[in-house]
């Protein structure tokens, strides 16, 4: 595999226009249910501090600060991107099916129509010391579900 | 008994290491020879393992196959040939750090050595207490008020058993500072180490900045407080002539598999005079004298810190490497690794946005460089370089005090050992200069 399969377009743009980052100077919004969650990889440093808010079964916002390589990044990135406006079964689906193509060491392939811009990741599932790079983020995801909804 | 080294005259006879000495080398190490993302495999990680030549492999295969066998028990022939060859591996050793015999001590690692000796030192205390052992463990153990200083450059391996030995103890852990540019603060060394410090541990040469410490300053300014010195050498001994009798250490501890060896043993060099009074770590078969329900006599050192089955192969093994680097000499490998770790520093520092650890170019370094890339993660820097077959090591280095004081979580680092060429350290170069630009940096 090239390492332009593995560093697809996607994955850059979102490591360098970072969606929902800046956790800290970004209000819940009133009335919301958030949870929190902090994930660190002691391996790499890679850091990410995410919340989630829900309202009425939606989330409504999915905003992070984190410091890392550019797939932990990316990564957080288009996950706030598609998880906004999605309702809590349909993130933790989505997670579940993250997950499953990103353990499988290449061998499950993502659906786009599943995974929308997430499916660019699939690359990264050949690379075991990167899976948890790009899974940091949505980890962190579903902790903070867990507390919100 | 001894096997015979080659003696470091003829060593010394022969001609500085270049590419072409270096490509002959390079035919030893089987697995230097194969693509990697279909490009030749530069192999630049012998800071974290080095790669075994023939010589090493076919040891520990010989053992298996003509001499395996239990050491120092069962009278039979091949038990006496595998005692025979694990204690004449202890002989190699020691000749290679210019210690006795029973002062080499084998590990598994480089850190079980470092936490044997903490661990016996917390003993040591113990045993003083209850009246057990030799009156000098009364002067070994440590209390509080008691010091023990490190070096804020140090790996985990030597940090952590010294903070669980101040835990265990109740004495204070303190550390020397380092400047910018990854020299320790040897005025502040001066006032730290002091007349409660017990115990002074620090590294050779840094496994992050490259950075050769001047022991013997070190090891003087330690005598003068009366506290015993603990060197890390595991980025030394590989690399350049050590000898521990005229560095005067009280200990020093390696790992096998970062000077040709294999992975699973290390050594402990200890003085004989503390060797033989301190307690031991583990304890069980293959080190005690008499045994009763109630209690257990130990065989003197270095069997009274070998608990158990022994890592018997690897032993040999390591013989073997250290065999293969005397015959190429170690003031050649040296300089040779000196050359390189030069001609990194001037290549990466002439690149824009790296930032280069330890020492400048042009000031004494072991032949690695780690370094930052402006506004591209070190595990980036990592796959960008494996995809042009590259090997590298990504990460804190089992260093993060280390990073945090330089302002980093992770950095790149790039280690060389005597199979590289300048070939290999361009190619690096070469490639190091388009990270940036890939990752829109």
């Amino acid at each position: 595999m090239s390492l332009d399969q593995l560093y697809q377009q996607i994955i850059l743009d979102h490591s360098k226009a970072r969606h929902g980052s800046g956790l800290s100077e970004t209000a819940a919004p009133e009335g919301a249910s958030t949870g929190l969650s902090h994930q660190l990889n002691p391996v790499c440093g890679d850091e990410v501090t995410l919340r989630v808010a829900v309202e009425r079964g939606t989330v409504a916002q999915l905003a992070w600060d984190g410091a890392g390589c550019s797939i932990s990044m990316a990564s957080a990135s288009v996950l706030s991107e598609m998880a906004e406006g999605m309702s809590v079964d349909e993130l933790r689906s989505v997670i579940s099916n993250f997950r499953e193509v990103l353990r499988s060491r290449g061998k499950v392939h993502a659906d786009p129509e599943v995974l929308g811009d997430a499916a660019a990741f699939e690359g990264v599932a050949r690379y075991a010391a990167r899976v948890k790079c790009a899974m940091i983020s949505w980890v962190a995801a579903e902790d903070a579900l867990n507390q919100a909804a | 008994m001894a096997v015979v080294s080659t003696p470091t005259t003829l060593a010394r006879a022969l001609p500085a290491l270049d590419n072409a000495e270096v490509l002959r080398i390079r035919n030893d190490f089987p697995v230097l020879d194969q693509l990697v993302n279909g490009r030749p495999l530069v192999y630049l990680d012998s800071g974290a393992t080095s790669q075994n030549p023939l010589s090493v492999i076919e040891a520990e295969q010989e053992f298996y196959e003509q001499r395996n066998a239990a050491v120092h028990r069962g009278a039979h022939h091949l038990a006496v040939e595998a005692t025979e060859v694990f204690e004449d591996a202890r002989q190699t050793i020691a000749d290679f750090v210019g210690a006795q015999y029973e002062e080499i001590v084998w590990t598994s690692n480089a850190t079980e050595g470092l936490n044997l000796i903490s661990y016996a030192l917390s003993n040591a205390g113990l045993w003083a207490a209850q009246g057990r052992g030799d009156a000098r463990l009364r002067d070994l153990g440590l209390g509080p008020g008691d010091e023990i200083v490190v070096t804020e450059m140090e790996h985990h391996a030597n940090l952590i058993p010294w903070q669980e030995l101040a835990y265990r103890t109740g004495a204070t852990l303190r550390y020397i500072p380092i400047e910018d540019f990854g020299n320790l603060r040897l005025d502040q060394a001066a006032e730290i180490v002091g007349e409660r410090t017990r115990l002074f541990a620090f590294t050779h040469a840094s496994n992050v900045l490259g950075t050769i410490n001047p022991v013997q300053e070190l090891v003087a300014i330690a005598r003068r407080a009366g506290a015993l010195v603990v060197l890390d050498a595991c980025q030394s001994a590989p690399h350049l002539a050590l000898d521990v009798k005229q560095l005067d250490v009280d200990f020093a501890v390696f790992s096998g598999h970062k000077m040709l060896g294999p992975t699973g043993i290390g050594v402990l060099y200890g003085k004989q005079e503390l060797l033989d009074v301190l307690p031991p770590f583990l304890t069980g078969g293959s080190m005690i004298t008499t045994v009763t329900m109630e209690r257990a006599e130990y065989l003197p050192a270095p069997q009274r810190f070998e608990a158990g089955t022994q890592k018997i192969s690897q032993a040999v093994a390591l013989a073997a490497a250290v065999n293969y680097l005397t015959e190429t000499g170690m003031d050649r490998v040296h300089r040779w690794e000196s050359e390189l770790g030069q001609r990194m520093v001037a290549g990466l520092e002439a690149i824009d946005g790296i930032r280069v650890l330890g020492p400048a170019a042009g000031q004494d370094r072991i032949g690695l460089a780690a370094f930052d890339v402006a506004g591209v993660h070190a595990h980036d820097v990592g796959q960008f370089l494996d995809a042009r077959g590259i090997a590298v090591r990504v990460g804190h280095h089992c260093a993060q005090p280390l990073h945090r004081r330089l302002g980093l979580t992770a950095t790149t680092r790039a280690s060389a050992y005597l199979y590289n060429t300048t070939d290999d350290v361009d190619e690096f170069l070469d490639a190091v200069s388009g990270v940036r630009a890939y990752f829109r940096a």
